[in-house]
């Protein structure tokens, strides 16, 4: 069975492999490869060793852009999953309209970071405005909360999603059993719930971390990085390091950001797998 | 939770009925929350130029100020919104049906030829789907660029090579659970790899080729950074890159126009959505639950 699977690698293997290093393998390597190189364009490069990496780090906007987004990384992390997870509760209760609410939470999560970051600049700064408030634009505290509000708009829904299958998949008996125990509705939530739903809070922490830490679209659209690149997040600081900033260091520079990035993003995914399947239970 | 039921007494369940309802009431205030943000650029979508202010944002369309569908027709015919649609359709339809139909073929071979490359290969996409974007982009539009992978009719290629690593990852994890008995069967009768993969594993794979459909759909589909990158945009436009394109360009915003553009681009996935949601919420389920 395997030889004769085998002799047809070119058809099966091919197209899938050749355009993953086109699409991934290569620029990838070139990348990391660029990083230790002074260029304007690819085909004139000098060697500059760790120069770049160096640079990065006395690069203010990289510095302030890497608190903004652990900042805004904790807070939406925490407050995604938590109003995700108490909606998942109160729509497996068996209320009425229940679908109704869960297709209308799930909804925003379908539309695009570009047309949600649009969205919610008309709509905030009309709250703004009509307040007396400066415009989003113009401060990076408004910029950092609707920044939240916006992610928690389109990201609890699809958590909520992921929550509700974990709680319904917990056996009645366990619950039966807690009850005739004498355990209270918070005793059984915390003490059995909770620790049978592990595996759903350990893949949404990883999906609100991971996206909440990338986050490049809505950064782009709803503020744009105003005022004064004081709302930047990293990969938008990247980006336009690589792509807006005028001088023959800064292509070299914001490619060394981009590794360190990845090393980042990495880093918070180990942590954090290693962190939340030490907490789940066998069933 | 309803066995749980059984348990409480009358009191208990008279509480519970009163939280219900309570829930239920927050639940629905919750909603129109939860839809406001559109209804407000579709109330404002309506509303003519000259009307459309921070101030006046949340006020509901005036006989004075209604122009019926006159935003919509100007960001069509104007801005040529309806050939960003068109590049959006085909640059989606092409990507994923490529992705569908060479990773399932890479999938099913992973899984049933096992050995140092399979092995690799594999590792290699579930290493993939951690790199951020970032990583890549500034190599990947020069590679793109180089290999004239440029325009929305081949720009699918780049979408597989990036999007490999997720296709690859749900079918092999499918594969893992199927049995090669019938496979073998068919193999002792005289099909080749081909008609084995064709006939019989194909049809076996249509659960996970919809929920892997959906999530690259939603992807590709709202994808901004990418198109930017790779694609000629004095030519090419997707939505999301003629939507930004408003702001970027430069000049007095149109916000009218603007606000009829985003209804024209969510609309669809709102009805789609009412449609679909069955697949979708399975496949979103799928999707994590494998991640």
């Amino acid at each position: 069975m395997e030889k004769a699977i085998k002799k047809y690698w070119p058809v099966f293997l091919l197209p899938t492999f050749a355009a993953f290093v086109i699409g991934f393998i290569w620029p990838f390597l070139w990348g990391i490869y660029l990083s230790f190189h002074k260029f304007v364009t690819v085909s004139k490069t000098t060697f500059v060793g760790l120069d770049n990496y160096f640079s990065v780090f006395s690069d203010p906007t990289f510095v302030s852009a890497f608190w903004f987004t652990a900042k805004f990384t904790i807070v939406s992390t925490i407050l995604i999953n938590v109003l995700a997870f108490a909606l998942a509760l109160m729509l497996t209760r068996g209320l009425k309209g229940t679908n109704v609410f869960r297709t209308v939470f799930f909804l925003p999560n379908l539309i695009g970071g570009i047309v949600l970051g649009y969205i919610w600049q008309i709509l905030l700064n009309g709250i703004l405005t009509n307040l007396g408030l400066p415009l989003l634009a113009l401060d990076a505290k408004y910029g950092f909360w609707g920044l939240i509000i916006l992610m928690c708009w389109q990201q609890i829904g699809y958590m909520m999603i992921i929550y509700i299958a974990g709680l319904q998949n917990v056996p009645g008996d366990l619950i039966e059993a807690a009850s005739i125990d004498g355990a209270t509705s918070m005793q059984t939530l915390f003490k059995v719930k909770l620790p049978m739903v592990m595996p759903s809070v350990t893949i949404c922490t990883f999906l609100t971390l991971t996206n909440s830490f990338k986050l490049f679209d809505q950064n782009l659209s709803l503020t744009g990085g105003e005022p004064a690149k004081a709302s930047q997040m990293l990969a938008l600081n990247i980006y336009d390091t690589i792509f807006s900033r005028s001088g023959a260091q800064w292509k070299g520079i914001g490619q060394a950001k981009a590794v360190i990035f990845f090393l980042l993003v990495v880093a918070i995914a180990l942590v954090q797998l290693y962190f939340t399947r030490r907490k789940e239970v066998q069933q | 939770m309803t066995k749980a039921k059984v348990y409480h007494d009358g009191a208990v369940s008279g509480a519970r009925r009163a939280v219900d309802a309570v829930m239920t009431v927050l639940l629905a205030a919750l909603c129109i929350v939860w839809i406001y943000p559109v209804f407000l650029i579709l109330i404002n979508s309506l509303k003519a130029e000259t009307a459309i202010s921070t101030t006046s944002v949340f006020e509901l369309p005036t006989a004075a100020s209604f122009v019926g569908l006159g935003n919509y027709i100007y960001g069509i015919t104007k801005l040529n919104f309806l050939s960003s649609f068109c590049y959006s359709l085909i640059i989606t339809v092409t990507s994923v049906v490529l992705i569908l139909l060479c990773c399932s073929m890479c999938g099913w071979y992973i899984t049933r030829v096992p050995g140092i490359f399979s092995q690799a290969m594999y590792l290699l996409c579930v290493f993939s789907m951690v790199v951020p974007f970032q990583m890549v982009m500034f190599t990947l539009s020069k590679t793109a660029d180089s290999l004239r992978l440029n325009t929305p009719f081949n720009i699918a290629i780049i979408y597989l090579g990036f999007g490999a690593g997720l296709a690859v990852f749900m079918f092999t994890g499918f594969m893992k659970s199927v049995p090669i008995a019938v496979e073998e069967a068919a193999m002792i009768d005289g099909c080749n790899a081909l008609q084995i993969f064709f006939r019989i594993v194909f049809p076996i794979l249509k659960p996970t080729m919809i929920s892997t459909a959906i999530l690259e759909t939603m992807w590709v589909w709202n994808d901004y950074l990418l198109p930017t990158l790779v694609l000629d945009i004095k030519k090419y436009r997707t939505i999301p890159m003629a939507i930004q394109y408003f702001r970027g360009s430069y000049g007095k915003v149109e916000m009218g126009p603007m606000m009829a553009c985003i209804m024209i681009t969510v609309l669809p996935i709102i009805i789609m959505y009412l449609f679909c949601q069955k697949y979708i919420i399975e496949g979103v389920i799928a999707g994590a639950v494998k991640g």
